[in-house]
């Protein structure tokens, strides 16, 4: 007989089956995903950006492939929260997951409005995102500066019924001090990396390779950044953190947990095998067999 | 629950400089496919993450064929696989060519460059009064395979074989004519053909291209814009992956 194993975790009073989840903007609002995953095996499905209003995003080309990564200027185009509401949360409702659902905003009024439209829906959790690099105004601007960071999670904490998840941007300077001031804005947990900001020019072309000239860096070759980066933000403050950042396999994802990690998203690698969150999750329950860990919290900062 | 096909390579042949022809044994792919739609391969390459739309050319039963253009190392990586290799493979995706709205009409299949390929199962499919009209940079493939469907003009611009010009130069001097018109081809063509079919009052259906990642309408990566606003993203784009690759020429911005 196999012995038990136990991969639920725990964010902010939030239970989750494991500790496996989607990463933001990979995966919609997991109605095309869940034709090749069954949604019921995830510790939670985080949905694409929502805003307070219809957003079309950048123009095209969005994607460029690079070396073990790829660059996304997408630029946050999402069908805004009332259609998120009747729609795809609805959708989402129908599984055993947990729902986490990402906001995007202009100014601190749109992440607000966004918080307070979603406070007696039926979500989890929010995921705050200050920290895409593919839009001009908000977004990003919140993210680079500790201050603005901690104004605009206080702001937005006063709205949500749901506990916040800040995410933070790599493309910092100290991922400690920017961990601490969502913490002192009042941030239930934080999650990380969001991309790091590149740019590829097509030499036969010579021409940039994204319409957006600079997009977001995300794939295994971003992983070692992001581990550390989980490591500092982890031992910066007291917050749970939620790993991510070029998580391929379960390996991957045990490594962002030893390394301070409570749960990972998995982003990138959707794109290279649509039914990769699933195997990673079977993959961690072999990893604890083999090793005969019993509780996966077991894990979490245990290097 | 969908995944990707684990597909045996029966047979590659290079038809071009930088064209290959590639059969795939497939489980249920070829069985579920219809011209105009795609598949995404995987290659081996761990560098490489993301996986290359390829549309598909033609169905023989169980066998998939693809055919390509080496444009980069992706498909360089397909272009040296040899009969018995495997190759994982996600589709059919996207929406194809609407053939039901070819019945019993004048119909033009224009196919330009690497945007012939999935004219030729098109053609294959089509009953009735159809022509098919190739355009090529100089040198000319697969255009005797379309002669096993239908008649077939065709045009270099080098003019070193039929019409010296492009597929809607072979159109003009051959005075075709259609009620219906299918296309796929480079963003200048499908923009010519666009217009073409809007002045000449013809129902006309273009396969476009993007940069894609995802292939199955999740990533937002590969839209085009729309004249009206799409009721699923509710902003006046598509994706060209999940709601294309073929869209009413009316209803897309080139």
């Amino acid at each position: 007989m196999k012995p038990e194993i136990h991969m639920n975790v725990e964010i902010a009073g939030v239970e989750f089956k494991n500790p496996v989840m989607t990463a933001s903007g990979t995966f919609g609002s997991g109605a095309e995903y869940g034709e090749y995953v069954d949604l019921n095996r995830l510790g939670a499905v985080v949905t694409k950006g929502v805003a307070s209003v219809p957003w079309s995003g950048n123009p095209t080309p969005r994607i460029a492939e690079t070396y073990g990564g790829m660059l996304n200027a997408v630029g946050l185009q999402n069908p805004g929260v009332e259609t998120f509401c009747q729609r795809d949360l609805p959708f989402l409702k129908q599984y055993d997951t947990r729902v986490i659902v990402n906001v995007c905003g202009k100014t601190v009024e749109d992440y607000c409005q966004v918080a307070e439209r979603l406070a007696e829906e039926s979500v989890d959790m929010l995921e705050i995102n200050v920290s895409c690099p593919n839009v001009k105004e908000g977004g990003i601007a919140f993210g680079q500066d500790a201050k603005a960071l901690e104004e605009i999670t206080w702001q937005v904490k006063r709205y949500a019924k749901q506990p916040i998840i800040m995410k933070l941007s790599p493309n910092v300077a100290d991922i400690g001090e920017m961990a601490r001031a969502a913490e002192a804005g009042g941030a239930d947990a934080l999650s990380l990396i969001n991309t790091l900001t590149g740019m590829k020019i097509d030499v036969h072309k010579k021409a940039f390779a994204l319409a957006n000239r600079t997009g977001g860096l995300s794939g295994p070759a971003i992983k070692p950044v992001a581990v550390r980066m989980v490591y500092e933000a982890s031992h910066a403050v007291k917050l749970p953190v939620i790993g991510m950042g070029g998580i391929q396999n379960a390996e991957d994802a045990v490594e962002f947990l030893l390394a301070g990690a409570t749960a990972v998203s998995v982003g990138t690698a959707n794109f290279a095998n649509p039914c990769v969150t699933q195997e990673i999750v079977a993959g961690m329950e072999a990893y604890m067999e083999q090793y005969a860990i019993k509780d996966i919290r077991s894990l979490i900062g245990a290097v | 629950m969908k995944q990707k096909e684990n597909c045996r390579v029966i047979e590659q042949e290079r038809i071009g400089r930088e064209i290959y022809s590639l059969w795939l044994e497939t489980d249920t792919i070829a069985k579920e496919a219809a011209p105009g739609q795609f598949v995404m391969l995987y290659g081996k390459e761990g560098s490489r993450l993301l996986p290359r739309p390829i549309s598909i050319c033609q169905t023989k039963g169980s066998a998939l064929r693809l055919a390509y253009r080496v444009v980069g190392s992706g498909t360089q990586e397909f272009s040296h696989l040899e009969p018995g290799h495997r190759l994982e493979t996600l589709g059919p995706l996207g929406q194809g060519f609407p053939l039901q709205e070819a019945q019993g009409k004048k119909t033009l299949l224009l196919g330009g460059g690497i945007g012939i390929p999935p004219m030729l199962e098109t053609a294959a499919r089509l009953e009735g009064d159809v022509t098919a009209v190739l355009g090529y940079r100089d040198e000319v493939f697969l255009k005797d395979e379309f002669e096993k469907f239908c008649p077939v003009a065709f045009a270099t611009e080098d003019g070193s074989g039929g019409v010296k010009g492009n597929v809607l130069d072979a159109v003009r001097e051959q005075g075709l004519q259609a009620d219906v018109i299918f296309a796929c081809g480079p963003a200048p063509m499908l923009r010519a053909i666009q217009a073409y079919a809007k002045e000449k009052r013809i129902l006309c259906w273009i396969s476009m291209e993007e940069r894609m990642a995802c292939g199955i309408g999740a990533c937002l990566g590969c839209v085009c814009d729309t004249v009206e606003e799409d009721p699923h993203l509710r902003v006046y784009r598509k994706r060209v992956c999940k709601d294309g690759p073929v869209f009413l020429s009316t209803e897309v911005e080139l």
